[in-house]
């Protein structure tokens, strides 16, 4: 019985993992439900009960804490940081990551500081998690 | 005080799923396979690193009762577990080459860092593991 849900848990993990690879493609529901080869609606439904948050959550906060990286890390310009992270507007970015990072990105710019650690480590421990804005209704995980 | 590491432990939900995977694919050698009669002593290390091997190590009744070994897999199956084992390698890149062919699902592609460049991937179960290929003068600043 426990199996079912072992290769459940997996197929969800394969999709975030793929978030995490590849969050500047445009990746959307469909696509990622394909990659854990189940339906659309089941895999918003399924991957909200195995991480506690919805794929396009994950993957938004995902696209900010990146473009927190390369803020810090880099001199790229912001609208270059907004593509490189899968952003399509500046102004949806800006929106979004004041809301989630409570501060505008070049405010964060100025006083952020580089730190040093392997790059799974830094994404799995500095995306943003706690919500500093509730929740839009399940769409497309496409910003 | 203490030596040495000298063994470390993954949980995995099948040993002969995890053969395939840490001696097939990663290329470790079996140190130890043995039937104690209540679990199978199953240990992998890196050919010719003879101090350190790993346990695989299957959870289940009796060590544990089966809703916490279930608790384990569902953990483990969600990558909830953390980070599992990380190895050294003297070419990152082509390890990484050879092991996507291998199909290997990776986290990370090769990135470089001022302490070297590495990869994350996930064996068959959901274990987090990394390969890195330390830079050639030590940088200042280390990566714990």
């Amino acid at each position: 019985m426990s199996r079912a849900v072992e290769e459940i848990n997996r197929r969800m993990l394969r999709a975030r993992d793929a978030m995490d690879r590849t969050y500047a493609e445009p990746l959307d529901v469909p696509s990622l439900a394909r990659i854990a080869c189940v339906s659309e609606s089941h895999f918003i439904r399924t991957f909200r009960a195995t991480f506690g948050e919805t794929p396009h959550r994950y993957l938004q906060r995902r696209r900010v804490e990146r473009s927190m990286f390369l803020l810090r890390e880099t001199d790229r310009s912001l609208t270059d940081i907004c593509l490189d992270v899968g952003f399509t507007s500046l102004g949806t970015f800006s929106r979004t990551f004041r809301e989630i990072v409570g501060e505008p990105p070049s405010s964060y710019r100025r006083r952020g500081r580089a730190m040093t650690a392997p790059t799974c480590f830094v994404m799995a421990w500095t995306r943003p998690s706690s919500s500093a804005v509730s929740e839009k209704p399940e769409p497309a995980a496409r910003t | 005080m203490l030596n040495a590491i000298t063994i470390s432990h993954v949980w995995v939900l099948d040993q002969d799923q995890a053969l395939d995977f840490y001696v097939g694919k990663l290329g470790l050698e079996v140190v130890e396979d043995q039937d104690l009669g209540f679990m199978r002593w199953l240990t992998v290390g890196v050919p010719g690193d003879a101090g350190r091997r790993i346990l695989l190590e299957k959870p289940g009744p009796p060590s544990m009762d089966e809703a916490s070994a279930a608790q384990i897999r569902e953990l483990t199956s969600k990558g909830a577990t953390g980070f599992t084992v990380g190895f050294t390698t003297d070419d990152c890149r082509k390890t990484y080459e050879t092991l996507v062919a291998r199909g290997v699902e990776f986290t990370q592609e090769p990135t470089t860092q001022s302490y070297g460049t590495d990869v994350g991937l996930r064996d068959p179960f959901g274990n987090h593991i990394r390969i890195v290929q330390p830079a050639a003068q030590p940088a200042s600043a280390s990566a714990r």
